[in-house]
């Protein structure tokens, strides 16, 4: 017999092993959770299917029609994973292929606590694959000197709220180290951080946070958010074969939920191309990572109530990104909406904003719209408040039609 | 950091569900705790496996301790050998060699301070009091080996050989200068002598250095290829990283997690402290109070070593044996802080008799420096003289201001380098912006004096021509 509300014993037995979960039934639904179910009479809010939604293949098929696959890709096998096993294999594969390839940072060696690490240490030695210090500066400064001696390391920061130790290391020497360098042609492009981000649903102030905006202030460095495991394998294993430091941030409310069909043999996406995921003809939605799921549920629903068509965005690298995609999009629709989870002021929607409005301003029948974070900080049990959700991409897509 | 700690144990368990990694990987020097039993002689508490018990409450207190850590020398300041049966460890001529270097550093600096008061060059740091330091160490490495820098080690670069020209061209930011004109004067950097190119944010290089030095014991074992080709006469493969630093950077985070991740890493790399009494105006008492910077280094785990900066054959000994333990058994981090003055001001931009008096730096230039210390060596061995020095002086001189004239007469960097190299390729948004600023210099000529950059106003339209 279970009771419904865990006793005081039960409670002590699980501060005793933390590992158990109270409620037995969570260890299968790990996102059911209370407070992140949807309203009593939500229509827009619901949960997101990430089992059907469109932005994920659930066919071989699908997959391997991707045109930007390489032929041989494209008649190979795909096998179903979810974000966390696409970036494990791509940092197997990179670890394979390449002997100068390091993988490294807290808790690496036994797998990380995302998981994304499983086994590597094992199979390629903890020479190449290992623990450091808990030291956010130290470990990226420590990955940009090996860098600098010609060595293609890839940091992990455990969560990219915990980064900004390492800011100046990122933002005055990575990101300066060939411009500094001149003619002496020395560089530390072999870089990349790794850093999972977004929110979770329960993450607060410094489990939720997603800075790419402050990377993307920064010339020298390539900022990439992957929105699906084909993506973080794909766009990580270009970005540890680039010559440039990348900030690779991978939102870790995808490492389970995504799951989809994923090339078995290892290919590369391009670090500079946007990708369309939906043609439309009334306004285009620009957004990465997470809330293109979030874009794509608004999207449904738009449709459907208000006979619009909506042309879906995903700029998979956000620095330097893929302007021509989007200024051709907008051109044809004349209006857009940039989304994103991180707070609105000088975000990257500001950016990609001011672009539109520079470059097709006659084009432009309403004004760019914003959906993003307030200008707040995540309070735990305020998220869904402060997170875009389909709601406020449903009334944007609706403002932004009737205006 | 308790909080963020137990922040991410618990995300561990409630994020993704439980790791529990089938192989678990575990080198030989990584221990695990045992629990103790009740009559154990030692505590096997994980965090410190050879502590042992003790039953009297006694705090470890430094202020309380007998002294200093002791300062290492072979010189007196009167130039004579203090262990005879050890000695210089050089001979004349390489300490000939050494002084000369020494002395042209010290005319270069001279030269350079003026200039920059007569506004021929816009920033100027000099290296007087410490001349010993970067010649010395510099002297006892091998040119394969790995060398990150401050800034206050223009004799590391004498040393190895970079030319008074390269020098000069850098301090003018001129078309020679490989820096190609992007930074301040006295960041030097250089590829063919191993020497990674200086940037202004103390200490960052210091972690640097851990993982370069990481990179040559993965390429010293064989683990991974060697990178890059050998240096011309280089007979061995074994090579360490170097970094320099004062004793204020040390006060940087990038000191603490660059020592610890050097230690816990194992690195080949010699970390080799500037200890000169004063980080611009705030004297060490204002950084620090515990026994400087080599008191640290056993808080590490790291192999350390105190040594008189003004003797340039301490200096030597030191990082030679320094080098020998950081290359054994694959590799170990070594600490070596330099004692020294830093006898001039800190900066071309400071005047450093707003805190500290005259009479001191006098007296420090008077009592000791390191090179009439050499220079009284050489008397003492009879193989210098005061007509010798005069030639030298002369000759070094007349040199300097050459090689100083030559720099000067060059033209600015193409103004394209403003914008190059910031990736690996111009991207897109760079260009939009090249040709934006190629149609202001179009239609504003007047406005921008870029004759004396190479190309001129023109500098720009190759990279808008390239595509």
């Amino acid at each position: 017999m279970t009771p419904k509300t865990p006793s005081v014993r039960a409670l002590s037995r699980y501060l005793l092993r933390p590992q158990a979960s109270l409620h037995s039934r969570c260890h299968s639904k790990p996102h059911s959770r209370q407070y992140s179910a949807a309203a009593a009479g939500a229509r827009l809010n619901m949960p997101l299917e990430y089992d059907s939604t469109p932005l994920l293949h659930h066919t071989s098929k699908s997959a391997l029609a991707n045109p930007e696959l390489p032929e041989h890709i494209r008649k190979g096998q795909t096998k179903r994973i979810n974000l966390y096993t696409a970036v494990n294999e791509a940092l197997r594969h990179a670890l394979q292929i390449d002997e100068r390839v390091l993988v490294f940072g807290e808790d690496i060696q036994f797998g990380g606590v995302f998981r994304c690490t499983m086994n590597l240490a094992a199979d390629f030695g903890t020479d190449r694959v290992f623990n450091t210090p808990l030291s956010e500066q130290g470990l990226v400064g420590f990955a940009i000197g090996a860098a600098a001696e010609g060595m293609r390391p890839v940091a992990e920061v455990q969560f990219a709220d915990y980064v900004f130790p390492a800011f100046d290391q990122i933002h005055n020497e990575a990101a300066k180290y060939r411009y500094r360098s001149g003619s002496t042609g020395v560089h530390c492009g072999g870089l990349t951080i790794r850093m999972p981000c977004g929110s979770v649903g329960h993450g607060a102030l410094y489990h939720t946070q997603s800075p790419e905006a402050l990377f993307t202030h920064t010339p020298g460095l390539r900022v990439v958010v992957p929105r699906s495991p084909v993506q973080a394998k794909g766009l990580l294993l270009s970005s540890i074969r680039a010559a440039d430091p990348v900030i690779f941030m991978e939102p870790k409310i995808l490492y389970r939920a995504a799951v989809e069909q994923v090339p078995v043999d290892a290919y590369h996406l391009p670090l500079d191309k946007a990708e369309v995921l939906k043609t439309g003809k009334d306004v285009t939605i620009i957004s990465y990572g997470t809330p293109l799921y979030t874009c794509s549920a608004a999207i449904a629903a738009a449709e459907k109530d208000f006979g619009c068509s909506v042309e879906l965005i995903d700029l998979r690298t956000i620095y330097p990104w893929d302007r021509e995609t989007v200024l051709d999009s907008v051109k044809k629709t004349g209006r857009a909406i940039v989304v994103h989870e991180s707070m609105m002021n000088a975000g990257v929607g500001a950016e990609v904003a001011a672009t539109i409005q520079e470059q097709a301003f006659l084009r432009l029948e309403a004004p760019v719209k914003r959906v993003a974070g307030w200008a707040t900080h995540t309070g735990l049990v305020f998220e869904k408040i402060i997170i875009p959700d389909v709601t406020r991409v449903y009334d944007a897509i609706k403002k932004t039609i009737d205006y | 950091m308790p909080f963020r700690c137990s922040a991410r144990r618990l995300q561990l368990q409630r994020l993704p569900t439980p790791c529990n990694a089938s192989r678990t990987v575990r080198a030989p020097w990584q221990c695990r705790g045992v629990a103790s039993t009740a009559n154990a002689e030692k505590v096997l508490f994980p965090g410190a496996l050879n502590s042992e018990f003790t039953n009297t409450l006694e705090f470890l207190r430094p202020s309380k301790s007998k002294g200093a850590i002791s300062t290492y020398r072979c010189l007196n300041q009167y130039g004579e050998v203090i262990d005879k049966s050890t000695g210089a460890d050089t001979t004349d001529e390489e300490a000939i060699e050494l002084y000369k270097n020494m002395v042209q550093l010290s005319i270069m600096d001279l030269l350079m301070f003026e200039a920059q008061r007569q506004g021929r060059l816009s920033f100027y740091m000099v290296s007087a009091g410490e001349e010993g330091i970067s010649i010395g160490s510099a002297s006892a490495l091998h040119p394969s080996d790995v060398i990150f820098t401050q800034y206050r080690e223009s004799g590391v670069y004498l040393q190895r050989g970079f030319t008074l020209a390269q020098f000069m061209n850098q301090l003018f930011a001129n078309s020679s200068d490989n820096g190609l004109g992007r930074n301040m004067p006295v960041h030097y950097g250089s590829k063919e002598l191993n020497i990674h190119t200086i940037s202004s944010t103390l200490a960052t290089q210091i972690p640097h250095a851990a993982g370069a030095a990481y990179a040559l014991k993965l390429q010293n074992a064989g683990i991974v290829g060697r990178i890059g080709a050998p240096t011309a006469g280089e007979e061995t493969t074994e090579r360490v990283a170097v970094c320099f630093f004062g004793e204020g950077a040390a006060s940087e985070g990038d000191f603490h997690s660059a020592l610890n991740i050097a230690a816990t890493r194992q690195v080949p790399c010699i970390f080799i402290c500037r200890n000169n009494g004063y980080a611009i105006s705030t004297p060490t008492s204002d950084q620090y109070r515990g026994d400087g910077i080599a008191a640290r280094g056993a808080g590490y785990g790291i192999d350390t070593l105190r040594v008189d900066g003004n003797d340039i054959f301490a200096v030597r000994r030191a990082v030679k044996e320094a080098r020998k333990l950081a290359l054994e058994d694959g590799g170990r981090p070594v600490l070596v802080e330099c004692m020294a003055y830093r006898v001039g001001h800190h900066s071309t931009s400071d005047d450093s008799f707003a805190y500290r008096q005259r009479v001191e730096v006098e007296d420090w230039k008077r009592r000791d420096n390191p090179i009439t210390r050499l220079r009284k060596w050489m008397e003492g061995r009879g193989v210098w003289d005061e007509e010798k020095e005069k030639k030298l002086r002369s000759g070094t001189r007349k040199e300097v201001l050459r090689a100083f004239e030559e720099a000067e007469k060059q033209k600015k960097p193409n103004i394209k380098h403003a914008f190059t190299d910031v990736w690996e390729e111009i991207t897109e948004e760079q260009r939009a912006h090249v040709s934006e600023m190629a149609d202001i210099l179009k239609r504003y000529p007047k406005e921008y004096d870029l004759e004396g950059y190479e190309g001129g106003a023109q500098g720009l339209d190759e990279l808008l021509q390239k595509r």
